[in-house]
C-alpha cells in the first residue's frame, strides 16, 4: 500500500503565522510541501463551520495558525 | 552626506542570495558576533530592512597597487581557492596575456606588498597564477574583442611590452604586426631565462593566445636600414610601437676584454636559448649579481660546466637576484664570491686563462640605496677560468631606431616617452618596456604594453590620450583588519625537482603546486580589499542588480532639522583579558554571542551547545556589570539599564532551550528589575530555579581540559566560594559608538564625560545645537521601550519646530479613472514569477503556467523574469487592458512585501486594487521545498488553483476615508498632559486638558530637584505659565469624564465640570492620568511624627538641621506579594533627598535600607557619589524587613546587615519612607474608552517594545505614570511621544482607513450583541432600529479586520470584506 500523505490546509494569520512562514522561506528552512498556506487577516476569522468545510471538500487534516 | 556605495542596485535586487552564494570572500559574521562567516556580498540578516544584498568592499588590496600592471591579485587567488581556474585566468587575462609565463618567472612585487608578511610570509601569488594556467589551457579562454577595425598597427619587437601591446589593441579591435628581429617571438622571455625556468612550450602556448587574436609575428625582421619606422608608415600603419627591449650587454671596462673565452651573459643565454646549446668552459666565471648572473651559472652547470664561480662586489645582502634563485645556484653547485671585483682578464694566446680581482669592503650608501663597494687596495688575487661571463647589467640596442626623427633618449640610452601615454615626440609613435625603463620586470613591459594600446586606440580615435589616466594611489588605503586567527598557518612549499636529476638537462625545476596545495595557499589570503572583484556574483545576478563600479555619492540635503540616533556600542572585554579571559577561554561568551547561540537564526540554528566541544551545557553563569558600574577597569561608571534583564531573559530560554536539569547562575551586585513588567519576570525566574547570587566574581579559570569553567566569588558575608560551570557569560554593558560621537562633534553637539549626548532633564531630547535633535543610547543607555519612545518624542520635536512647513514638500498621484466591472463575468489574467532562478530554478514555471490555463475563468497567463520590475508593471497593465481582464494572480513572493506595488499597477490599469490576489510561490513554496523540484511545482499549482478560486469571487472594494476633528483632548494636567498638550498645540492642533483636582502640575508639585539637581517647581511654573497663555490649549481643572463614544478622528467626550456636563468632540485623545505614592500601614507611619514619606521631609530643613541621624527604607509596599512591581523611582529619589540633606548637614548620619539599588543608566554616579559621602546603605530582604519602633529618643530601627551578618540597632531621629507608586484610580476612563489596564491598574500599550505609547484602539495614546512610575524627564519624553503618534493622524486631511472590514446583514442580525461584546476594538456597535430592537452595525474606521466577530456570528450574519465566506471556502474547496 502507498504511504498516506495527508493534505494539510494552513489557516495562517497574516500578522505572524503567515509571516513566520515567510521567513521559514527567507531562511530557507525545509519542510513537507503536503501543507498548502491559505492567508487570513486573523485566526479569529476561521469560522468553526471552515474546518468541517475543508474536510469535507477533501483535506486531511487543518492547521489553525495565529 | 556621503552615501557609501552598496554595489547592489536596490531597485532591482531580489534578495535571492545567488551573489553571496557565489561570492568566495569568507568574512566574519557581525551579525553572528563573528560566530559565523558571511561573504563579501551579504545580507546582514534575514529580516533586515531593505531587503537586499550589499558587498562589502573598501580599497583595492594592495598586491594589487604593488603589481606594475595593476592585476586583480586577490581575484583570481580566490578564484584558485575555488577551483574555478578558468575564471581566474579571466581575472589575469584582462590585463596579462601571459598567466603561465609571468606564473614561473614575474617576480611577484605582490608578495612584498602582501599583508600576510604582517602573520607570516605572503601569500605564493605567482605560483597560484601559475596553477591556474596549469590547470587551464589558457589559450581556450574567450577572450572578449571589439569588432576588427580597418586601421594597422606595427609593432617593433615581440617581447612581453610588445606582445602585451598586440593582444591589447586586439581587444580594441585593432590588429598589428610585431616584427621581430630574432628568429623566434617572445623578446627577453624567449632569449633571456633559460628552460629550467621557463619551458619553452610554455611561452609558445601564450603566444598563440595573441596570434590567435589575429595578430601577426613576422620573425627575422629587425628594424635597419632594409626596414625603418618611415617604412613601417609607408606600408599603411598608422601607428608604430617600439618594443625592442635592452638585449646588449654592458662591457666590464676592465683589460683583456676582448679576449676568447669572453661572452656576455645575455648573447650566452640568447644562443643556449635559440639553439639548445653553446659554448661553456670547464671552469666558468660570471662576473654580477642580478637575475642574468645566476641563469647563467645555473645554465653553465647544466651544459657540463666543472667549476662555476659568480664574482660580486657587494655582499649577499645587496644582491639583486632572487633569493629563492641564488639559493638554487648555490644547491646546484655555484660557487658565489662576495666583495669581490674584477681588474683585469688574464690571457695566454688571445684567450681567457684566468681573472685578477681585487676584495671590496662596503661604504656609504649610495644612490642606488646600497653600500657602495670600496675597493681594499693590495688585496688582489687570481683565479683560474677558462670562460668568462660579465653580467652587470644590459641596455637597449639603439643602433636601428637612433636616427628616427623626431625621438629622443635619455643619457643612459632608453627612449624619452610621456609618462603616462607612452607617445614619443613623434606623432604616432609610442615606445615602451625595456627600451624606455632599461632592463626591468617582465610585468612592467607588460603594462606598459597595455598602457601604450590604451594610447594609439585614443590617438587612432582623436581623442585626447590622456585624460583621466593619472596613477592614483589611494592616501590611506582601508582594508579588512588582520584576523587574529588566521596566523600560523604557513606558505605551501613548492615542489621542485631533485637535484640529482638536473644535471645535463634543462627540465623545469619548479614544478607546480597540485590542486589541493593551490587552494590551502589560496586560502591563506586575508582579503584585504573584501570584495575581490571576481564579478562572479555580476554573473550570478539575473536581475542585474549588482553595480561593481558605483561611486560614493556625495548629498546635500535640505532639511529643518536632524535626528541622531546612532545607537550603541557593546563593551569589548578584550582589554581585561587577565581578569574576564574571552578571547582565550572558548566558554567564555559575551552575551551578544549567547544571544545568538540562543537564537534560529543564529551559528547553531537556535541549538545551545557549549563552544569547546559542541556539548549541551547544564550549568551556565552570568556576571553581570561587565563594562559598567566598573571604574576599576574602565571609566564606565554608569549603568547599562539593560543587562540585568537580558540575562534573566537569556537565562530562561537557555533552561526551556536544554530542558530539566539545567541551572542558571547570575552573579550580581543588584537586580534592576526597574522596567513595567520586569519585577515579575524576576520573580519568575526565581521561581523557575534560576540563582541570583549577590557577589563580587574575582577569577575565571579553567577546571579541565574539556573547557570547563572555575568561577571563584565572594558573597556579600565575606565567604569564598568556587563552582564550576559549562558556560560563563559575561554580561556586556553599552557605550557610545566612537563613530556616533564622532560624528556628534563633527556636528557641534555637546557630550558629557561618558561621551552621551548632553541633554536637559526637561527637554531630553534636545541637543545643544538648536534644531538638533537625539534618541536612544547616544542619549544615555537605556532599552527598546524607552529607545523608540524618545524616538518619537524626538520626532515630535521636530514636527513642532517644522509645523510651518508640513506638507510643503508632499506629492499626490494621480491614477485613471476605475472601471465599473459590475455584471462582468470573471476573466483572471495570472502572472507566474520566475524571480529569476528563485522561483524558475526550483520549479517548472512553464508547467504551472500551463496549469494555470486550464483553470476556470482563466483568459490570460503570463510568464515573467521578475514580475516586479517596473517593465513588468507596463507589460501588466497593457495586458490587463488587452484581455479586458477583471481579476489579477500574480504568483510570485509574498503578499507582505510585493501586494502594495501589484494593487498599485492594477489602480494604474483602471481596475480596483481589490480585485488582486497573490499566490506565495517562492517564500512558502520554492524555497522552502527547494531540494523537490516536482514537489514544489505541484505545490505551486495547489497554490495557484486555490488563489485563482478565490480571486473569481473577489469584488471591488471603495476606499474609505473618515474626517478629522483636529483636536486633542488631553485626560490628566501633569507635568505629562501638558507637555503633551503644548506639543499638539505647538504643532497648530488645539488641545483640551481635563484636570480632575484644582491645580495643574500632578505629582511633579512635591518635587523639588530632579536627580541632576534642576529646579522642578521653577520648570513647572514656567510650564503652567505656557499652557495658560497658549490661544489654543484649553484647561477644563475639577473636570471628570463621564463617557465617551466615537473612534479615530471622531471621538465625542462627555465633561463633568462646574456640575456641567459638556460634550467635547476631539479626534485623538492622550491619557495621563498620572500616579501617586501610597500610603503604608507599616512602620509607624501615620503613627509616630518622625516617619514621613516621599518628599514630606525635605519640605522641613529645620528638621534635617536639626537630626543626628536620618533613615529612609525602600521599597515600602513595592516589590511584594501586594504589588509586585518596582517603582522605579524611589532608589534614585531617596539618594538624592540623602545627598541633599548631607550637603545641608555634614554632621548628620544618613541610613538607607535597600533591597536593591536601582539607580540605572546614569544615575548610578549619584549612589557612588552618595556612597561616597558616607551614607551608608543596608540591603534587607522581604522576608527580613527592618523593625521600626518607638524610643524615649526616637526611633530604633533593627534591621539585619547582610555585610556584617549581624543585626543592626540604627537610632533614628527621622525615618523617610519611599513608599510604591501606585496609578490613580482611572478604571472608569479605561471603561469609557475601552483600553486596556494591567494587574497593577497600569494602563496597556499596544506593544511594550512597538508601540510603547499607543493603544491598540487606534486615535488613543498614553503617557506619563498612568503607563508606569517614571521620573520627569521619561514622562516628558513619553509625552512627547505620545503627541507626535496623536498628530500623524491629526495632521491628516482625512483618514484612509483599510476598507478591508466587517459588513453585517441586518436582516439576518438578531441583535444578541456576541461581536460587540468580542470585539476588543469598539467597531461593532449595537444600534437601536425602531420596531425591530438592536440591530450590530460596524464602525469601519475602528474595525481592524480581523473577523473574529463573523467566526462568532450564530446568524452568520457578518462577512469580511476581502475575506468573505465564499471567498475563502473557494480557496479552500479548490482542494487535489
Amino acid at each position: 500500500m502507498e504511504k498516506f500523505e495527508p493534505k494539510i490546509l494552513a489557516f495562517l494569520c497574516n500578522w505572524c503565522a503567515y509571516a513566520a512562514a515567510d521567513l521559514a522561506g527567507v531562511s530557507r528552512f525545509q519542510y513537507p510541501s503536503n501543507v498548502k498556506p491559505l492567508r487570513v487577516m486573523c485566526s479569529a476569522r476561521v469560522d468553526p463551520l471552515y474546518i468541517i468545510k475543508a474536510l469535507k471538500a477533501g483535506w486531511d487534516g487543518i492547521l489553525v495558525s495565529g | 552626506m556621503l552615501q557609501k556605495p552598496r554595489y547592489i542596485d536596490l531597485n532591482k535586487c531580489t534578495a535571492c542570495g545567488e551573489c553571496a552564494e557565489v561570492c568566495p570572500v569568507e568574512l566574519d559574521n557581525e551579525y553572528d558576533v563573528g560566530l559565523s562567516n558571511r561573504k563579501a556580498a551579504f545580507k546582514l540578516y534575514a529580516q533586515a530592512i531593505p531587503g537586499a544584498y550589499a558587498i562589502q568592499k573598501t580599497d583595492r588590496a594592495p598586491c594589487s597597487l604593488a603589481c606594475p600592471a595593476g592585476l586583480n591579485v586577490q581575484g583570481y587567488v580566490q578564484m584558485v581557492g575555488q577551483g574555478k581556474y578558468e575564471d581566474a585566468l579571466k581575472i589575469i587575462m584582462e590585463d596579462l596575456p601571459l598567466p603561465g609565463v609571468l606564473g614561473r618567472i614575474c617576480p611577484h612585487g605582490c608578495e612584498d606588498a602582501c599583508r600576510r608578511c604582517e602573520v607570516d610570509n605572503p601569500v605564493a601569488i605567482r605560483d597560484l597564477k601559475r596553477l591556474a594556467a596549469d590547470q587551464f589551457d589558457p589559450r581556450k579562454i574567450k577572450i572578449e574583442c571589439l569588432p576588427p577595425r580597418e586601421e594597422k598597427v606595427a609593432i617593433v619587437g615581440s617581447g612581453p611590452a610588445g606582445l602585451s601591446a598586440a593582444y591589447h589593441l586586439a581587444r580594441k579591435g585593432i590588429l598589428s604586426t610585431i616584427f621581430e628581429a630574432l628568429p623566434e617571438a617572445g623578446g627577453m622571455l624567449r632569449v633571456g631565462i633559460p628552460d629550467h625556468r621557463l619551458p619553452r612550450e610554455i611561452l609558445d602556448r601564450e603566444i598563440e593566445i595573441i596570434t590567435n587574436l589575429g595578430v601577426e609575428i613576422k620573425v627575422n625582421t629587425p628594424l635597419g636600414p632594409q626596414l625603418t619606422v618611415d617604412d613601417l608608415f609607408k606600408e599603411g600603419h598608422k601607428a608604430v610601437y617600439l618594443a625592442v627591449g635592452a638585449h646588449r650587454g654592458i662591457e666590464l671596462g676592465i683589460p683583456g676584454e676582448g679576449a676568447g673565452g669572453v661572452r656576455q651573459g645575455v648573447d650566452f643565454l640568447k644562443e643556449l636559448n635559440l639553439s639548445g646549446k653553446t659554448p661553456v668552459g670547464k671552469k666558468v666565471g660570471i662576473i654580477g649579481g642580478g637575475n642574468v648572473a645566476i641563469d647563467v651559472s645555473r645554465s653553465a652547470v647544466r651544459l657540463g660546466a666543472e667549476e662555476v664561480s659568480i664574482i660580486y662586489r657587494r655582499s649577499r645582502a645587496e644582491m639583486p637576484a632572487w633569493e629563492d634563485e641564488i639559493q638554487a645556484a648555490e644547491a646546484e653547485g655555484v660557487k658565489i664570491t662576495y666583495l669581490a671585483a674584477p681588474q683585469e682578464v688574464l690571457t695566454q694566446d688571445g684567450k681567457v686563462v684566468g681573472i685578477r680581482c681585487i676584495r671590496m669592503k662596503l661604504g656609504e650608501t649610495d644612490s642606488s640605496g646600497r653600500r657602495r663597494p670600496i675597493p681594499i687596495p693590495g688585496s688582489e688575487y687570481d683565479i683560474e677560468i677558462d670562460q668568462l661571463v660579465p653580467a652587470i647589467g644590459q641596455r637597449p640596442d639603439l643602433s636601428a631606431i637612433e636616427d628616427v626623427e623626431g625621438l629622443a633618449f635619455s643619457r643612459w640610452g632608453t627612449a624619452d616617452v610621456d609618462p603616462v601615454t607612452y607617445a614619443t615626440n613623434r606623432e604616432a609613435v609610442f615606445a615602451g618596456g625595456d627600451l624606455q625603463t632599461g632592463p626591468w620586470v617582465a610585468i612592467g613591459a607588460i603594462a606598459a604594453g597595455r598602457e601604450a594600446a590604451e594610447s594609439i586606440a585614443r590617438f587612432l580615435d582623436g581623442r585626447d590620450m590622456a585624460e583621466g589616466r593619472e596613477p592614483v594611489t589611494p592616501e590611506n588605503p582601508v582594508y579588512r583588519p588582520i584576523p587574529e586567527d588566521n596566523a600560523g598557518k604557513a606558505r605551501e612549499k613548492m615542489p621542485e625537482l631533485p637535484l640529482k636529476d638536473r644535471k645535463g638537462n634543462f627540465k623545469e625545476v619548479e614544478l607546480g603546486y597540485d590542486e589541493d596545495t593551490g587552494k590551502e595557499e589560496a586560502h591563506r589570503c586575508l582579503n584585504c580589499g573584501y570584495c575581490c572583484e571576481c564579478f562572479q556574483c555580476v554573473e550570478a545576478c539575473i536581475a542585474e542588480a549588482v553595480i561593481h563600479n558605483q561611486k560614493p555619492v556625495e548629498r546635500e540635503i535640505e532639511v529643518g532639522s536632524a535626528i541622531l540616533c546612532l545607537g550603541t556600542h557593546v563593551f569589548d572585554p578584550a582589554p581585561y583579558e587577565d581578569l574576564y579571559h574571552h578571547e582565550s577561554y572558548p566558554n567564555v561568551l559575551t552575551s551578544m554571542e549567547f544571544e545568538r547561540f540562543l537564537s534560529a537564526t543564529g551559528p547553531t540554528s537556535g541549538h545551545l551547545v557549549r563552544p569547546s566541544d559542541k556539548k549541551e551545557p547544564k550549568r551556565i553563569a552570568w556576571i553581570q556589570c561587565v563594562g559598567s558600574r566598573d571604574t576599576a577597569h574602565c571609566s564606565n561608571d554608569y549603568c547599562s539599564s539593560v543587562c540585568c534583564m537580558y540575562a534573566i531573559k537569556e537565562a530562561l530560554i537557555a533552561k526551556e532551550h536544554t530542558g530539566g536539569d539545567f541551572t542558571g547562575t547570575i552573579f550580581n551586585m543588584d537586580i534592576r528589575s526597574h522596567g513595567k513588567g520586569f519585577e515579575r519576570y524576576y520573580e519568575r525566574a526565581k521561581s523557575e530555579g534560576i540563582r541570583f547570587i549577590r557577589s563580587r566574581v574575582h577569577s575565571i579559570t579553567e577546571a579541565d581540559d574539556n573547557g570547563t569553567l572555575k568561577i571563584g566569588y565572594v558573597e556579600e558575608s565575606g565567604e569564598i566560594y568556587e563552582e564550576e560551570f559549562d558556560i560563563v557569560v559575561l554580561s556586556v554593558g553599552m557605550e557610545p559608538d566612537p563613530s556616533a560621537v564622532e560624528l556628534s562633534r563633527k556636528l557641534g553637539v555637546d557630550l558629557n564625560k561618558n561621551n552621551f549626548v548632553n541633554t536637559d532633564d526637561f527637554s531630553p531630547v534636545m541637543t545643544s545645537r538648536p534644531g538638533i535633535y537625539v534618541a536612544g543610547v547616544l542619549q544615555g543607555t537605556k532599552d527598546i521601550p524607552q529607545s523608540v519612545t524618545e524616538a518619537s518624542a524626538a520626532a515630535c520635536a521636530s514636527s513642532v519646530s517644522l509645523a510651518q512647513s508640513r506638507g510643503e514638500s508632499t506629492k499626490e498621484k494621480v491614477f485613471p479613472e476605475e472601471k465599473d466591472i459590475s455584471g462582468e463575468e470573471p476573466r483572471v489574467g495570472v502572472f507566474v514569477c520566475n524571480c529569476g532562478n528563485n522561483i524558475g530554478g526550483f520549479a517548472d514555471v512553464p508547467g504551472i503556467a500551463e496549469y494555470a490555463k486550464t483553470l476556470p475563468n482563466v483568459v490570460n497567463v503570463d510568464e515573467n523574469l521578475f514580475t516586479c520590475s517596473q517593465d513588468t508593471q507596463e507589460k501588466i497593465v497593457e495586458v490587463i487592458k488587452e484581455h479586458k481582464l477583471n481579476r489579477i494572480v500574480v504568483a510570485a513572493c509574498t503578499p507582505t512585501t510585493h501586494e502594495a506595488l501589484f494593487r498599485e499597477t492594477l489602480r494604474n490599469a483602471g481596475l480596483n486594487e481589490n480585485l488582486f490576489e497573490m499566490a506565495n510561490i517562492r517564500n512558502q513554496c520554492t524555497w522552502v521545498h527547494s531540494h523537490n523540484k516536482e514537489e514544489a511545482t505541484e505545490k505551486a499549482k495547489d497554490l495557484v488553483r486555490m488563489a485563482v478560486a478565490k480571486s473569481s469571487f473577489l469584488e471591488p472594494i471603495s476606499d474609505l476615508m473618515v474626517d478629522i476633528e483636529k483636536s486633542g483632548l488631553i485626560i490628566g494636567g501633569g507635568v505629562a498632559g501638558m507637555t503633551a498638550a503644548l506639543s499638539l498645540a505647538d504643532q497648530g492642533f488645539p488641545a483640551t486638558i481635563v484636570e480632575r483636582s484644582d491645580t495643574l502640575g500632578g505629582a511633579a508639585r512635591d518635587i523639588k530637584k530632579t536627580w541632576r539637581g534642576n529646579d522642578v517647581h521653577e520648570y513647572l511654573s514656567g510650564l503652567i505659565d505656557r499652557i495658560e497663555q497658549h490661544p489654543i490649549v484649553e484647561v477644563l481643572l475639577n473636570a471628570d469624564v463621564t463617557g465617551s463614544s466615537g473612534f479615530v478622528g471622531n471621538f465625542e467626550t462627555d465633561i463633568l465640570t462646574g456640575g456641567k456636563t459638556r460634550t467635547i468632540k476631539h479626534g485623538v485623545c492622550i491619557i495621563a492620568t498620572g500616579a501617586n505614592a501610597s500610603s503604608p500601614d507599616e512602620y509607624l507611619y501615620g503613627k509616630n511624627p518622625r516617619v514621613t514619606r516621599w518628599h514630606d521631609l525635605e519640605q522641613e530643613p529645620n528638621r534635617i538641621k536639626d537630626a543626628r541621624t536620618v533613615v529612609f527604607i525602600l521599597c515600602v509596599g513595592s516589590r511584594d506579594d501586594k504589588r509586585p512591581y518596582c517603582s522605579r523611582v524611589c532608589c534614585t529619589s531617596s539618594i538624592g533627598q540623602a545627598v541633599n540633606f548631607k550637603e545641608q548637614n555634614p554632621e548628620i548620619n544618613v541610613f538607607i535600607l535597600y533591597r536593591d539599588i536601582r539607580t540605572y543608566g546614569e544615575k548610578e554616579a549619584l549612589y557612588q557619589e552618595a556612597r561616597d559621602m558616607g551614607i551608608i546603605f543596608v540591603r534587607y530582604t522581604i522576608d527580613k524587613k527592618p523593625i521600626v519602633t518607638e524610643s524615649d529618643e526616637g526611633l530604633d530601627i533593627r534591621v539585619f546587615d547582610p555585610v556584617l551578618q549581624r543585626e543592626l540597632l540604627i537610632k533614628a531621629d527621622l525615618l523617610n519612607l519611599a513608599t510604591a507608586i501606585e496609578p490613580t484610580g482611572h478604571e472608569d476612563i479605561a471603561g469609557y474608552f475601552k483600553i486596556p489596564i494591567d494587574d497593577d491598574k497600569f494602563f496597556i500599550e499596544a506593544h511594550a517594545k512597538l508601540r510603547p505609547v499607543d493603544f491598540a484602539n487606534d486615535g488613543l495614546f498614553v503617557c506619563g505614570m498612568a503607563h508606569y512610575p517614571k521620573p520627569i524627564d521619561e514622562s516628558i519624553v513619553q509625552a512627547m511621544a505620545a503627541a507626535s503618534k496623536a498628530a500623524i493622524i491629526l495632521s491628516q486631511p482625512c483618514i484612509k482607513v483599510s476598507p478591508l472590514v466587517s459588513q453585517v446583514d441586518t436582516e439576518k442580525c438578531i441583535g444578541c450583541g456576541l461581536c460587540a461584546e468580542v470585539c476588543n476594538f469598539v467597531a461593532i456597535i449595537m444600534e437601536e432600529i425602531e420596531g425591530k430592537g438592536f440591530r450590530a452595525k460596524n464602525v469601519p474606521a475602528s474595525c481592524k479586520g480581523c473577523g473574529l466577530c463573523a467566526s462568532s456570528c450564530p446568524q452568520g450574519a457578518i462577512d469580511m470584506l476581502h475575506f468573505r465566506d465564499r471567498q475563502l471556502l473557494a480557496a479552500v474547496s479548490a482542494v487535489r
